[in-house]
């Protein structure tokens, strides 16, 4: 039977025996006769060899199995480690190849050397090379879903941790460093590879897994104001500013300095207080919202060329860099350079430091995330017989619908760490047994479940049941409520509308929808709504005969139709601002929007 | 009718005091109607209230919930229907033509009993000529095609070469359809033939002529259900399918809409709409109260047609410019409106949230009227 065979997706050609054929081009390819980023694979359903050379294909390498005995012998790993030969050197010489999705499909591979069979095409290198970098780093992962994985790993991104030795000489925007990093008990081989100890994103704490006066609802965590005051979950944030010196037509430009009292749009001296004779502030000053940090000012906007050498023009315009509404912390430090330009640029640095508040998000690796819902005095805290304090308290209401066993794994691993000084290897598919760690906890002088007897805080009393309690490596996450609280009652409103504005930077309000309207609706409760709706409300002359909005005039106070004159009746009605900008548009394309008026009463 | 129950004739549905009547002993039934006057009062809906919405929030809210899965006949292959939101959107749309059309057939007596339920199935599917033919042979020398029928297929399905030749005829209007002994043979009309491929598009053509059972009906599946059997369909021709003489009349029905309102009349189409939802709502595990789906049906049928929830639809209808325009398409809306010199009376509630004046519900529904004495002076 004739087979197609394709290259790169064009047809190029019949064979007569397919497998043969796919099995030469393989043969060929470890040799090294054609480039190792060729992959075959013969599709049986469709009756096709179909060859891939071209980009975009993902490979993995695999270690080849030929006639039961895997290519990688023992005389390779010693030269390996003497780095006599490379990975190179193994892919050249046919011992390690890449497989693309297409050719995994013909192929059969062993997860282990105990495993291989003469059936057996390839063996996995490590299945560690199954899961990618930051995956690997979650321990006991083949302990739990896959979809947990997923969640594990991204939280492992977003914690705070210590993110570049040089951090102190950078201007990075928007960063957190943890204070007080540590190594984790319970690691990973990737941990090592990674070399994770140089930048370590978490700390070793004491978990109990128990609720905590409902405390703990909803995924929250109860931590120990003590552990706190320790230094757990520490952590300083910087955020810099930076103003620059523009320069504008007719060669005018910005200038950094302390403003003039005549300058238009001068804030306050108080606002002012802390600059230096340069107009920046001094480092280490406390600063917050509405303090000027750089002081600058800019020519005025718009010149005609009457009065660019006009006396006006030195009126110049505040454009100081102050800080926004809410905002808090120490000038870290100040950097004055020049850019790409050779503008004159100011760079401020503000640090914050953050201690962990209720809100604030903390994980474990294990996609476990949650927010603090309390901090209980060091007093308070549940204790166990030793006089052990959990430094956090995680609800067992989060374990049975996610499943994540690798969590509580852990715990008993961390548990087993720190009683016998020791790290403890969680690889996936290679880590240490649970059973070893359960039977070195018991040497050790506790339950091999890991449970303890556990005195409630407050009472002194023993609780009844047996609480797990041990150690794990806990992450905070980057999103603290500091950066997230936001409320008003009033405040700016845009000019096109009247309406508040949006967003927690500009101090905008909460928008109550059209569907959140349409529940006001339901329940028949008209007058609430309409009073939800008065954020734009105005009260606007109405001329009677020809129902277009007329004008008021405060000083005469009086009331006449633009288009009428004075003879017509004008009275006001009271609407919402935005319906007068719909109005304005209709007239806008030409329509005639009339309103009759008619009494409420 | 019991003594009792006279004085709640008009208060209560006639259909409601029969039952009472029925199932409620003698003794109690003062006690028994007094208490389900109460109730009924209670359920009454009261003025003012905001009806169309909440049951377009008790619709939509569980919507959200619902899965786009499609359900699977188990064991016949391409045979599914269009489940859950899809066809929900399908339905309340209006939809003339639905995406998976279907039927439920039900047989007359001897017929419903399974014995020869096949052929019955295959007399109604509409099969296509490629069925019957054994070889469509292209005869390159007379420029023609040799069809030879397969005589046994069409001798179980009741078709003779007649039969099959007319209706190739039928479908072929470029063709001349001649019978050779036992093939047809099939020529093209015009007499400059190009060239091969134009044999090679009647052919694929004359494969496709249907030439048995009723249009539209692509797929037939006998089922037994509750003890009978039933011919379950894709593809749908109510009309047509009524006028068998072995199907039973009143219970079949199709999912098309559309279908029902032209054959059946509105009332059996605000039914159908009420079945459909039903059965999507059922099959999802959602617990829509049905007055809600029955108040958009009869929003929908109200004009004597099925209009959608659309801007065709039932949307255009409204009397307010502005409600209309709020919805889709302001502009044509508004102009329109200009052009003509509509008047917007601000009677509902979308024009006066628009306004940022009270909505004409709930609370805001009710007016103070009085008389005002004047002072005699």
């Amino acid at each position: 039977m004739h087979t197609e065979v394709f290259l790169n997706g064009k047809f190029v050609g019949f064979t007569d025996d397919a497998p043969h054929y796919a099995q030469q081009v393989r043969a060929e390819r470890r040799k090294g006769a054609i480039s190792n980023s060729v992959n075959v694979h013969h599709d049986k359903d469709s009756n096709q060899v179909l060859i891939e050379a071209g980009r975009g294909r993902a490979r993995r390498p695999l270690i080849v199995v030929k006639d039961g005995m895997p290519m990688l012998t023992d005389k390779h790993v010693k030269q390996l480690q003497k780095n006599e030969i490379t990975w190179t050197d193994l892919v050249e010489q046919g011992v390690i190849e890449y497989l693309d999705a297409a050719e995994e499909e013909d192929c059969l591979v062993a997860f282990d050397e105990a495993e291989v069979t003469h059936e057996h095409t390839h063996l996995e290198i490590s299945p560690v090379a199954m899961v990618g970098l930051v995956t690997a780093l979650v321990p006991y992962a083949n302990h739990m879903a896959s979809s947990r994985i997923i969640i594990g790993s991204k939280n492992q991104k977003q914690s705070v941790g210590f993110y570049a030795a040089n951090f102190n000489v950078r201007m990075d925007m928007d960063v957190n460093l943890m204070h007080t990093p540590q190594k984790p008990i319970v690691n990973t081989i990737m941990h090592d590879i990674a070399h994770y100890e140089k930048h370590p994103a978490g700390q070793n704490i004491v978990v109990a897994i128990m609720s905590f006066r409902g405390y703990t609802i909803e995924d929250a965590v109860v931590i120990n104001e003590g552990s706190i005051q320790r230094g757990f979950g520490r952590s300083t944030y910087f955020r810099p500013a930076q103003a620059e010196e523009l320069r504008y037509s007719g060669g005018l430009m910005d200038e950094v300095s302390v403003p003039d009292k005549e300058v238009k749009g001068y804030k306050s001296e108080k606002d002012y207080r802390l600059l230096e004779g340069d107009g920046i502030v001094y480092p280490e000053a406390k600063v917050h919202e509405d303090d000027v940090i750089i002081g600058k000012t800019s020519p005025p906007r718009f010149l005609s060329s009457l009065e660019e050498y006009s006396l006006a023009s030195n009126i110049r315009r505040e454009s100081s860099v102050a800080l926004r509404h809410g905002e808090e912390g120490v000038v870290d430090f100040v950097l004055l350079t020049e850019n790409e330009e050779g503008n004159k640029l100011v760079q401020v640095r503000l640090r914050e430091t953050r201690m962990p508040e209720i809100g604030d998000k903390f994980t474990s690796r294990h996609g476990q995330k949650g927010v603090v819902g309390i901090i209980v005095p060091e007093a308070d805290m549940p204790f166990t017989a030793n006089g052990i304090k959990p430094d956090l308290i995680f609800s067992a209401h989060g374990i049975p619908s996610r499943m994540t066993i690798s969590h509580l794994v852990e715990l008993v691993g961390g548990k087993v760490g720190a009683l016998s000084g020791r790290y403890v290897d969680g690889t996936i598919f290679a880590s240490e047994k649970e059973d070893d760690l359960r039977k070195e906890l018991a040497s050790l002088g506790f339950h091999e479940n890991g449970t303890e007897r556990v005195y409630n805080g407050e009472t002194g009393e023993m609780m009844q049941s047996k609480i797990f309690i041990g150690n794990m490596y806990y992450l905070r996450l980057k999103h603290m409520v500091a950066n997230k609280i936001h409320s008003r009652a009033r405040g700016p409103i845009q000019l096109l509308t009247r309406q508040p504005t949006e967003g927690r930077a500009k101090e905008g309000g909460l928008r109550l929808g059209e569907m959140e309207k349409d529940t006001f609706v339901a329940h028949g409760a008209s007058m609430l709504l309409k009073e939800r709706f008065d954020s734009d409300k105005t009260v606007v002359p109405v001329c009677e005969e020809c129902g277009i909005i007329a004008i008021h005039d405060p000083y005469k106070n009086k009331r006449y139709c633009p288009t009428c004159g004075d003879h017509s009746e004008v009275n006001d009605i009271e609407i919402a601002y935005a319906f007068k900008l719909m109005l304005d548009e209709f007239k806008a394309m030409g329509i005639y929007p009339k309103l009759v008026l008619r009494s409420k009463y | 009718m019991h003594k009792e129950l006279e004085e709640y004739k008009g208060k209560l549905p006639d259909k409601l005091l029969e039952e009472i009547e029925e199932k409620c002993p003698a003794g109690k039934l003062k006690k028994v109607v007094a208490k389900v006057y109460e109730e009924y009062e209670q359920a009454r809906v009261d003025p003012g209230e905001a009806v169309g919405l909440v049951a377009a929030e008790s619709i939509g809210e569980p919507g959200t919930q619902m899965t786009l899965n499609t359900f699977h006949f188990a064991g016949v292959a391409e045979m599914n229907v269009t489940m859950g939101l899809p066809r929900i959107i399908e339905i309340l749309d209006g939809r003339k033509e639905i995406s998976t059309p279907m039927m439920e057939i039900y047989l007359k007596k001897p017929y419903n009993q399974g014995d020869g339920i096949k052929d019955v199935a295959e007399a109604i599917r509409q099969t296509p000529a490629g069925e019957f033919v054994e070889e469509f042979s292209i005869n390159v020398v007379d420029m023609q095609i040799d069809v030879r029928l397969n005589k046994e297929r069409m001798k179980t399905a009741g078709l003779t070469t007649a039969i099959v030749t007319k209706q190739l005829e039928k479908g072929l209007r470029d063709a001349n359809v001649k019978v050779k002994d036992d093939d047809i043979i099939l020529k093209l009309k015009s007499k400059d033939v190009k060239g091969l491929n134009e044999l090679y598009a009647l052919r694929e053509k004359a494969k496709g002529v249907y030439v048995k059972g009723i249009k539209g009906i692509t797929q037939v599946l006998p089922v037994k259900r509750k003890g009978e059997f039933i011919i379950i369909t894709a593809g749908s021709n109510l009309e047509k399918v009524l006028e068998l003489d072995f199907v039973d009349t009143e219970r079949t029905t199709t999912n098309d809409i559309n279908e029902i309102l032209n054959v059946l009349g509105v009332e059996a189409a605000r039914t159908s709409i009420l079945n459909e939802i039903d059965k999507v709502t059922e099959a999802q595990g959602l617990n829509i109260d049905h007055r809600h789906i029955m108040l958009v049906a009869d929003t929908m049928c109200a004009s004597g047609c099925v209009k959608g929830i659309t801007r065709y639809g039932v949307v255009s209808e409204k009397s307010s410019v502005l409600a209309r325009a709020s919805f889709e398409t302001p502009i044509k809306h508004i102009v329109d409106a200009a052009l003509v010199g509509e008047v917007d009376y601000l009677n509902s509630v979308v024009e006066n949230v628009m306004l940022n004046q009270y909505v004409p519900i709930g609370t805001g529904l009710p007016g103070l009227v009085t008389r005002q004495i004047k002072k005699k002076e």
